[in-house]
């Protein structure tokens, strides 16, 4: 392909982006290839398949799932709330619904651990119904709730705000109810985004370290789920089981995120008509 | 059905939309509102429709108090600026949603909303179209889903909002004959909302004249056109020349001429005061020579005989720009060119007084 | 760049559209759920932080976030976030021209491995380093012998924050820069500016606030990161703890008013950023939303 181009600066942006590419993140990232492929299939399956890392996987797919239910559900309420209504403090609360973005994941790991604790704030509101939440599963879906809370609001609401007010007037005017307006007209055209919210919310909860460690207590075969398990196998120092965890798990968020991607041009291509 | 609008205000945070308005709507008429952005006729149509709710004032239709009527219980059709079509579903789902969305009890049957879908997408030529999304249609076609959309459920009354507003000029031709010809077809009574002057002129049966959220003028586009009711509408509608002056003893002063004020104006004549007067293009005869006492001097400036008429611009004795068509003919025998000195005398005029 | 807030008749707001509006109680249930959600996720949490850090007194707060280990830490953070954002908002700005400018085979992969670490769990961003460069590796025993250490050191940190915080410069300015056109360069360049100074004049210029936005969110994650550096810092107290791990640290070590409180300026510091994020994300979608528009729409 040879293009004469009057911009200027294709070969020496060209060069920067794909030398600084391979060298923070192509290479590295390879080295999990290497080591996994080193220690060969047989021992593959023995980390992969071993009852521990079953049960992580299990508890991490499990409570990335809740989770991201949770999100979905409330975010479409939130979103519809913040587009729609008008109410003060309006543009604060918006801007906070990026917090778990924006905090460390330590510092949100510590603060849920001490609110769902025995006597914390929530905590001892639940503990009188025998209801554990720190150090129980639970905890683990309440930690994954609270970093994966923006994503369906964020992806939705700018599809909200385009969204013409005349659709729902037009269903009215065609005699529909409100809510033959909101599950026939509005909820399908949100729809894409709702889907794509979770399963963005999902990969972050898949991956998530931070904030589980503190609550999750951090149980084998309980409460651990697959970042966990990574971290104690590197604490290890056991290099191959961490590499071939991770394997799996890069592959898990691999498929969600491009799933993600195809969805989100999926929407944006039906809605610009 | 007839619609009977009293006394309907509508505000927005301080600003009058509109403001006391009156208007009688007959059955089956075709009737347009005009005017420029602001003026009130796309919040009429709305609230028409019940998607807006008036401030005060009360509408009837064929009578009958619709204050307390909700959008859905209504049944007008609405045809939206934009359309709002429903883009995930297809052609024929758009249509049918009307009839798929009515109560249980009085829904039509899988195959009769199948057929009168059908029926409905023969009428607008797009039955070919059926199974298309609205992203894969052009502009007119769209139009015309949105159209047969709301025909769907047999609404008592047809509302549209600017109906070929976001079309191209030659599909806007086509789309207003095929209009014309479906409203005499089903005579329903149809409300459309246009800025277009020659839109409203050539499809409405009445043309409504708006402006700053109230009526100028309701008539015939015969009437709104050759008798403007004040100096709005003669100047919202077609090409006018404006001239000021003072207005004595039925005579019109201005500059050092005298016109005798049109006997059209009825008793404007024995008003005095400020005045403007208006004079149409057409209506302005050219001359070599003065032709009387009502004519009056003015040199030519600029000359365009593209068109099927003659548009010459020239200078008023006063100082005034005035705009004279004429038919090629008589530009050739005059063999005007810029520069020429002339003598203009109007065949009728319009004055009106400034309420002093 | 303004938001149009303006209305006319026809375009009035919501609340007024009698078609659309939700019956009242659906409203007051709907804003409930809301408020009962955010408050339960958002607001609760940062209330907790605030009042855990100040249990034990001022006294105990300030001796905690002054303490040597703390100086050390908020250094080492601080360090860490000059290096890398500097470093990503320059390939930011290279890859955004390159994808925004340029059409050429491959495009579109390379624009989803800028993404790629995105979707890396921390844990595995910070492994991959131990794998590349750890002691027990040919690269490893080589940089040891030159008497280098990168894993369980700053280095280390280092690296592993520019990994996580990778795509965050390149994925704001590819939008802005793909809306700001590329007209305005043209013409710089038809008037004989060079491609360095049509850079500097014309288009950061344009770009401006889709830089400071990638600067906002690439500070605050590099300030804030914890999975990938937990995993290379060897968690050697006062030497390699950026903030947030010592919040770990103390915490593991029962000092839970230290931890709060170290804790609370990371808080307070995520606050910053979203008050940030909020003015400037504003005018980046803004610049954005209206370079999509030709013509403004016909309100009657």
């Amino acid at each position: 392909m040879k293009r004469v181009h009057a911009i200027p600066g294709f070969g020496l942006t060209l060069g920067i982006t794909v030398a600084y590419l391979s060298v923070i993140v192509l290479i590295p990232l390879s080295t999990i290839f290497f080591k996994t492929a080193a220690i060969g299939i047989h021992e593959f399956f023995a980390v992969v398949a071993a009852p521990r890392t079953l049960a992580a996987c299990r508890l991490s797919f499990f409570a990335a799932t809740i989770a991201a239910i949770i999100n979905s559900a409330f975010g479409v309420a939130v979103a519809w709330t913040l587009v729609r209504y008008d109410f003060p403090m309006r543009g604060a609360i918006d801007a906070m619904v990026d917090l778990p973005f924006a905090l460390p994941t330590s510092v949100a790991g510590i603060i849920l651990t001490a609110l769902y604790a025995g006597n914390g704030w929530i905590g001892r509101w639940l503990t009188p119904f025998g209801v554990k939440v720190a150090f129980a599963p639970a905890g683990v879906v309440v930690a994954l709730t609270f970093v994966g809370l923006p994503f369906v609001v964020r992806t939705l609401q700018p599809v909200l705000e385009d969204l013409d007010p005349e659709l729902e007037e037009a269903a009215a005017t065609l005699g529909a109810s409100r809510l033959q307006a909101f599950t026939r007209v509005t909820l399908p055209a949100l729809l894409p985004a709702i889907l794509a919210g979770f399963t963005l919310a999902f990969a972050r909860a898949i991956g998530e370290y931070g904030s589980v460690v503190f609550i999750s207590g951090n149980l084998p075969m309980r409460t651990e789920v697959l970042p966990l398990l990574i971290m104690s196998k590197l604490e290890q120092f056991d290099y191959a089981g961490a590499a071939a965890i991770a394997m799996v798990t890069l592959l898990i968020s691999a498929v969600l995120l491009f799933a993600a991607n195809v969805l989100q041009r999926w929407s944006a291509r039906r809605l610009t008509a | 059905m007839s619609i009977e609008i009293r006394n309907l205000r509508k505000i927005f945070g301080g600003f009058v939309a509109l403001d006391n308005i009156d208007l009688a709507i007959k059955e089956g008429e075709l009737v347009a509102l005009l005017g420029l952005s602001g003026s009130g006729k796309t919040t009429l149509l709305r609230i028409i429709a019940g998607l807006e709710a008036p401030d005060a004032g009360s509408i009837h239709f064929r009578g009958a108090d619709a204050g307390s009527l909700s959008v859905r219980d209504r049944r007008i059709g609405f045809v939206f600026q934009h359309y709002a079509l429903f883009r995930h579903m297809t052609v024929f789902e758009n249509v049918a949603f009307g009839l798929r969305v009515q109560p249980r009890g009085s829904r039509p049957s899988e195959s009769a909303i199948r057929a009168k879908v059908h029926e409905l997408l023969r009428m607008v030529q797009l039955d070919f179209m059926a199974h298309r999304y609205p992203s894969q249609l052009s502009g007119g076609q769209r139009q015309r889903v949105a159209l047969a959309r709301t025909l769907a459920i047999e609404p008592r009354i047809l509302l549209l909002d600017e109906p070929f507003g976001s079309l191209d000029a030659r599909v806007r031709q086509e789309l207003r004959r095929w209009l014309r010809r479906l409203h005499r077809q089903l005579g329903i009574t149809c409300v459309f909302v246009t800025h277009d002057q020659d839109e409203a002129l050539e499809l409405a049966d009445r043309v409504v004249v708006m402006n700053a959220g109230r009526i100028e003028q309701i008539g015939s586009p015969e009437d709104v056109y050759h008798h403007p009711a004040n100096a709005f509408v003669a100047s919202f509608l077609g090409n006018v020349n404006l001239f000021h002056g003072r207005i004595e003893d039925g005579r019109v002063y201005l500059g050092n001429t005298s016109l005798e004020v049109g006997a059209a104006n009825g008793s404007v004549a024995s008003a005095s005061g400020r005045a403007m007067l208006y004079v149409r293009p057409h209506l302005l005869e050219i001359d070599r020579v003065s032709a009387g006492p009502g004519s009056f001097p003015a040199t030519v400036k600029s000359v365009n005989a593209a068109g099927p008429q003659v548009r010459i611009e020239l200078v008023a004795e006063w100082g005034d720009p005035v705009s004279v068509d004429l038919g090629h003919d008589r530009f050739t025998t005059l063999e005007l060119a810029p520069g020429a000195k002339v003598f203009l005398s109007p065949k009728e005029n319009r004055v009106f007084v400034y309420e002093a | 760049m303004f938001e149009n807030f303006g209305f006319t008749g026809a375009n009035a707001p919501h609340s007024r559209r009698v078609g659309v509006g939700e019956p009242p109680g659906v409203r007051r249930a709907l804003l409930a759920i809301t408020f009962a959600f955010l408050g339960l996720f958002l607001f609760l949490p940062l209330a907790a932080v605030f009042t855990e850090a100040f249990a034990k007194g001022l006294g105990v707060y300030l001796a905690a976030i002054s303490s040597q280990e703390a100086r050390a830490a908020i250094r080492l953070t601080l360090t860490t976030a000059a290096i890398a954002v500097p470093l990503n908002v320059g390939f930011g700005l290279a890859a955004a021209w390159l994808v925004a400018r340029f059409e050429f085979p491959g495009k579109q992969f390379l624009a989803t491995l800028i993404d790629l670490p995105f979707s890396v769990s921390p844990v595995i961003s910070g492994m991959l380093f131990v794998l590349l460069l750890g002691v027990r590796t040919p690269m490893g025993e080589w940089l040891a012998d030159h008497g280098l250490r990168i894993i369980f050191a700053e280095p280390g940190i280092v690296l592993a924050t520019i990994f996580v915080t990778f795509p965050i410069a390149a994925r704001e300015l590819i939008p802005v820069m793909q809306a700001s056109g590329q007209d305005e360069e043209e013409a710089a360049i038809v008037l004989g500016a060079s491609g360095f100074q049509m850079f500097t004049r014309v288009t950061l210029p344009n770009v401006r606030w889709g830089v400071v936005y990638g600067v906002v969110l690439c500070a605050a994650r590099a300030m804030g990161e914890f999975g990938a550096v937990s995993v290379v810092s060897g968690h050697i107290r006062g030497a390699t703890n950026t903030m947030p791990l010592y919040v770990e640290i103390l915490y593991n070590d029962y000092e839970f008013s230290a931890a709060f409180a170290v804790a609370s300026l990371l808080a307070l510091l995520s606050i910053v950023t979203l008050t940030l994020k909020h003015a400037v994300g504003r005018r980046v979608a803004s610049q954005i939303k209206h370079a999509g528009e030709e013509l403004p729409r016909l309100a009657a």
